[in-house]
């Protein structure tokens, strides 16, 4: 197991018992909107401390290791993708940058272009891409970083039904190809019974007084 | 050499008809501004006339504790005045770092400057001591109330940009490093900017004065030059000091992004 989650309590979003999520394999978390997807996403790469219980990485308790090092080797994707300013191949760059990776070439960027369908210029201006191309170039910076482990939030929210297919397709395929593990939330449960090993629903805390009393 | 003209009382009076041609303008325009141009004007002169005789006791009584009390009294209207002047939420930490970079900043900038450059004696003559660090103290205050300001507003309103870099590995310092170099920069680009124009479109108030009361413009000048300097130090070691800490305020101690929205203090 790759992480383990005991007692997990967040606010009155997150109430966890126990979950697991395998080593190398592909497991998708749906759930209806505000039912802490990304607050649970955000845990697994240490950016939200849950009120109480405990993440357990590779078996070491997550709160004991350094989080910067965390998240180089389980990189998230955020739900809106963040473009900083500069050239597609600056963006492409930024991660391994970050997380102090040495560089690579621009043969290297082109394929993790390639992998996301994404027909632009590596001197284009990032800026100007349009919201799923956007999206896009986000996912082909996490690729290019070659991380042990893939946290994405809704990876193709922004993409039509064909280019979804193609895009989560070819992420997949990379993914078990070179033994990696994927996390990825979904609104679409199409894609989730369809490319996922391991499925993860997450159910809003009831809300049930409130919810009857409209009726 | 002309003897300096001394102004009689019925002179400085005299030229309060500006106020009064003002006042008269607003009136006759209808702009509501009467009380506030009286009020300035009063406590202006007040302040001025209050302070002049506080320069005269000093200078009197030259003393190493008078000339402590005094900068130590700067420092505080100073610090108070960076807090007010923001307009935010800055929390404690922050208000401590803003104390402790205006203080280590300014104070070190002074005595390189009085010591070193131009070697007071003794080292607490308060002819040079005290206007001299009037100047570091009021515009390293400037600087970094723009520097707090900027560094603020921008972990918030970028801070989507900043996670996201978190999440792609970086240590809080490279994930904020554009804000804190933008917060640098805005802060001291106004001293940068007054360096420029300086000599050619205005004359700075401190030579002004000094020609005035009759030193040479070459000695006002050399003096005006090394206070430039001085002040261009004194406020970037303020700024400097300030961002590098002030940037950690903003993240925990596992490098989680914390911020909340800068604007909750209404008024004042
Ligand atoms: N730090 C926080 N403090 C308090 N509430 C929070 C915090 N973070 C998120 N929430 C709330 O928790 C709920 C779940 O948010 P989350 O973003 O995890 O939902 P989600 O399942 O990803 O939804 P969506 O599918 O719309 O993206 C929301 O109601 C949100 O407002
Ligand atoms: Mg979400």
């Amino acid at each position: 197991m790759l992480y383990i989650l005991k007692k997990i309590k967040f606010k009155d979003i997150l109430d966890i018992e126990e979950m697991k999520i395998p080593k190398g394999k592909i497991t998708c978390i749906v759930g209806e909107s505000g039912s802490g997807k990304t607050t649970l996403l955000r845990m697994l790469n240490d950016l939200t401390s849950s009120d109480s219980g405990e993440i357990l990485y590779d078996g070491k308790p997550i709160k004991n290791m350094d989080s910067v090092s965390l998240r180089r080797n389980a990189v998230m994707l955020p739900q809106t993708p963040a473009i900083f300013s500069g050239t597609v191949r600056e963006n492409l760059l930024i991660g391994l940058k970050f997380s102090q990776k040495p560089m690579v070439s621009d043969e290297e960027l082109l394929k993790a272009m390639e992998l996301v369908k994404l027909t632009k210029s590596l001197e284009d201006d990032a800026d100007l891409l349009s919201g799923g191309e956007k999206q896009r170039l986000a996912i082909a910076r996490v690729m290019v970083m070659d991380p042990e482990v893939l946290l994405l939030d809704e990876p193709s929210s922004a993409l039509d039904e064909e280019t979804e297919r193609i895009v989560i397709n070819s992420i997949v395929e990379y993914t078990r190809k070179n033994k990696k593990t994927m996390v990825m939330v979904t609104h679409s449960k199409k894609i989730a019974l369809e490319f996922a090993d391991e499925i993860i629903e997450i159910k809003k805390k009831n809300l049930t007084i409130p919810e009857r009393s409209l009726k | 050499m002309n003897g300096v003209i001394d102004l009689q009382l019925w002179q400085m009076a005299a030229s309060y008809i500006f106020i009064a041609i003002l006042l008269l303008i607003v009136k006759a325009r209808g702009i509501s501004r009467e009380k506030e141009i009286i009020i300035s004007s009063v406590r202006m002169t007040l302040q001025l006339i209050i302070t002049g005789y506080v320069l005269i006791f000093l200078f009197d009584n030259a003393n190493p504790y008078l000339t402590l009390l005094v900068i130590a009294v700067m420092e505080a209207f100073a610090i108070n005045n960076v807090y007010k002047r923001t307009k935010m939420d800055l929390g404690k930490r922050l208000k401590k770092i803003i104390a402790f970079s205006m203080l280590s900043g300014t104070l070190l900038s002074l005595v390189y400057f009085l010591l070193i450059v131009v070697r007071i004696n003794p080292w607490y003559d308060p002819r040079y001591f005290i206007p001299i660090a009037g100047m570091l103290v009021g515009n390293s205050m400037t600087g970094i109330s723009l520097g707090v300001t900027k560094l603020v507003e921008n972990m918030y309103t970028q801070r989507h940009i900043v996670e996201s870099a978190l999440m792609l590995g970086a240590s809080p310092k490279a994930a904020a490093k554009e804000i804190v170099d933008g917060a640098f920069d805005s802060a001291i680009l106004p001293t940068i900017n007054s360096m420029v124009g300086m000599g050619i479109v205005f004359l700075p108030g401190m030579m002004t004065g000094q020609i005035l009361s009759g030193t040479s413009p070459v000695t006002a000048i050399e003096y005006q030059i090394a206070i430039m300097l001085g002040i261009l130090g004194s406020v970037a070691l303020t700024v400097i000091l300030f961002v590098q800490m002030g940037y950690k305020t903003f993240f925990n101690e596992r490098d989680q992004l914390i911020v909340t929205s800068p604007l909750k203090k209404n008024g004042s």
